[in-house]
């Protein structure tokens, strides 16, 4: 389903809204359990690693993205608010493989609805600079890796093929 | 100091001097006429402009024109866009599992 991506320069915040035919249980699930975090969270061919992860207020996760060849990058997202799902916060930094965060980091306000048996995904994205945006497509994102892996049309095509197959 | 894009195009003033050198490039004392504001606080956004690289500076003559550095600019969408395929490709990735734990559990 459709996804909305709007960046509002002068508030610093990048909104991002997705809607997802399945209920709220399951979507909320994706996003604050490890093992399924770790299975959608890093755009293909990377990995994500979630090392550690405490999904409660003052409780963080402490993963890494991996590259093909090996690199791992780490990222800290520090948990300041849950509403079971309904809503968390987080505060999400780039991190040494020591957990020491990279600052400025960015405040994320998820929040999950849901009508008709489809969820919707808000996410805001407080940046306090934009050089930690610049940082995040530089940790290996770069131009070509992301034409390689923007072949949404095989994801989808995928994706068709395990609705009909149902 | 490295400054940061977001913090120069934050300001309303500096967003107006953007879109008034995007067309022609001019002096301070130029651009202060069209601000209610003084050549010193105009002189202060340039130089922030300037330090993150938005404007180039000639001297001609006894004064200085400033003009906008128009490929700087587009650097801010290309940043922007691939941020965006990185959320889109992320999210696609999440709808598919979806489909596949939602299918994992029709078939027990």
């Amino acid at each position: 389903m459709k996804m909305d991506f709007i960046v509002d320069k002068q508030t610093k915040t990048v909104s991002i809204t997705k809607e997802f035919a399945f209920e709220r249980s399951l979507v909320w699930d994706a996003y604050t359990k490890p093992e399924l975090l770790d299975q959608w969270w890093a755009p293909k061919p990377f990995a994500s690693r979630t090392k550690v992860m405490d999904f409660r207020v003052g409780g963080r996760r402490f993963y890494a993205m991996v590259s093909p060849d090996g690199q791992e990058r780490w990222g800290l997202q520090k948990y300041t608010s849950i509403s079971p799902k309904t809503n968390f916060k987080l505060f999400n930094a780039f991190a040494d493989e020591d957990e020491n965060p990279e600052l400025p980091g960015s405040d994320w306000d998820l929040t999950f609805s849901e009508q008709d048996g489809t969820t919707k995904v808000s996410i805001s994205i407080y940046n306090e600079s934009l050089e930690r945006l610049e940082k995040m497509v530089e940790m290996g994102f770069k131009e070509g890796t992301m034409s390689q892996l923007n072949n949404l049309e095989d994801l989808l095509a995928k994706l068709t093929g395990e609705k009909e197959s149902k | 100091m490295r400054r940061d894009i977001f913090q120069a195009i934050a300001d309303p003033t500096r967003r107006a001097i953007i879109a008034l050198i995007a067309l022609q490039a001019m002096t301070p004392n130029a651009l202060a006429e069209h601000f209610d504001t003084t050549r010193q606080a105009v002189s202060k956004h340039l130089r922030i402009l300037t330090e993150c690289e938005l404007v180039t500076q000639e001297q001609k003559g006894r004064e200085i024109f400033y003009s906008l550095e128009i490929e700087k600019m587009k650097e801010i969408d290309k940043w922007l866009e691939q941020y965006r395929k990185i959320w889109e490709t992320r999210l696609n990735q999440l709808d598919d599992l979806l489909a596949t734990i939602k299918k994992q559990e029709k078939e027990k």
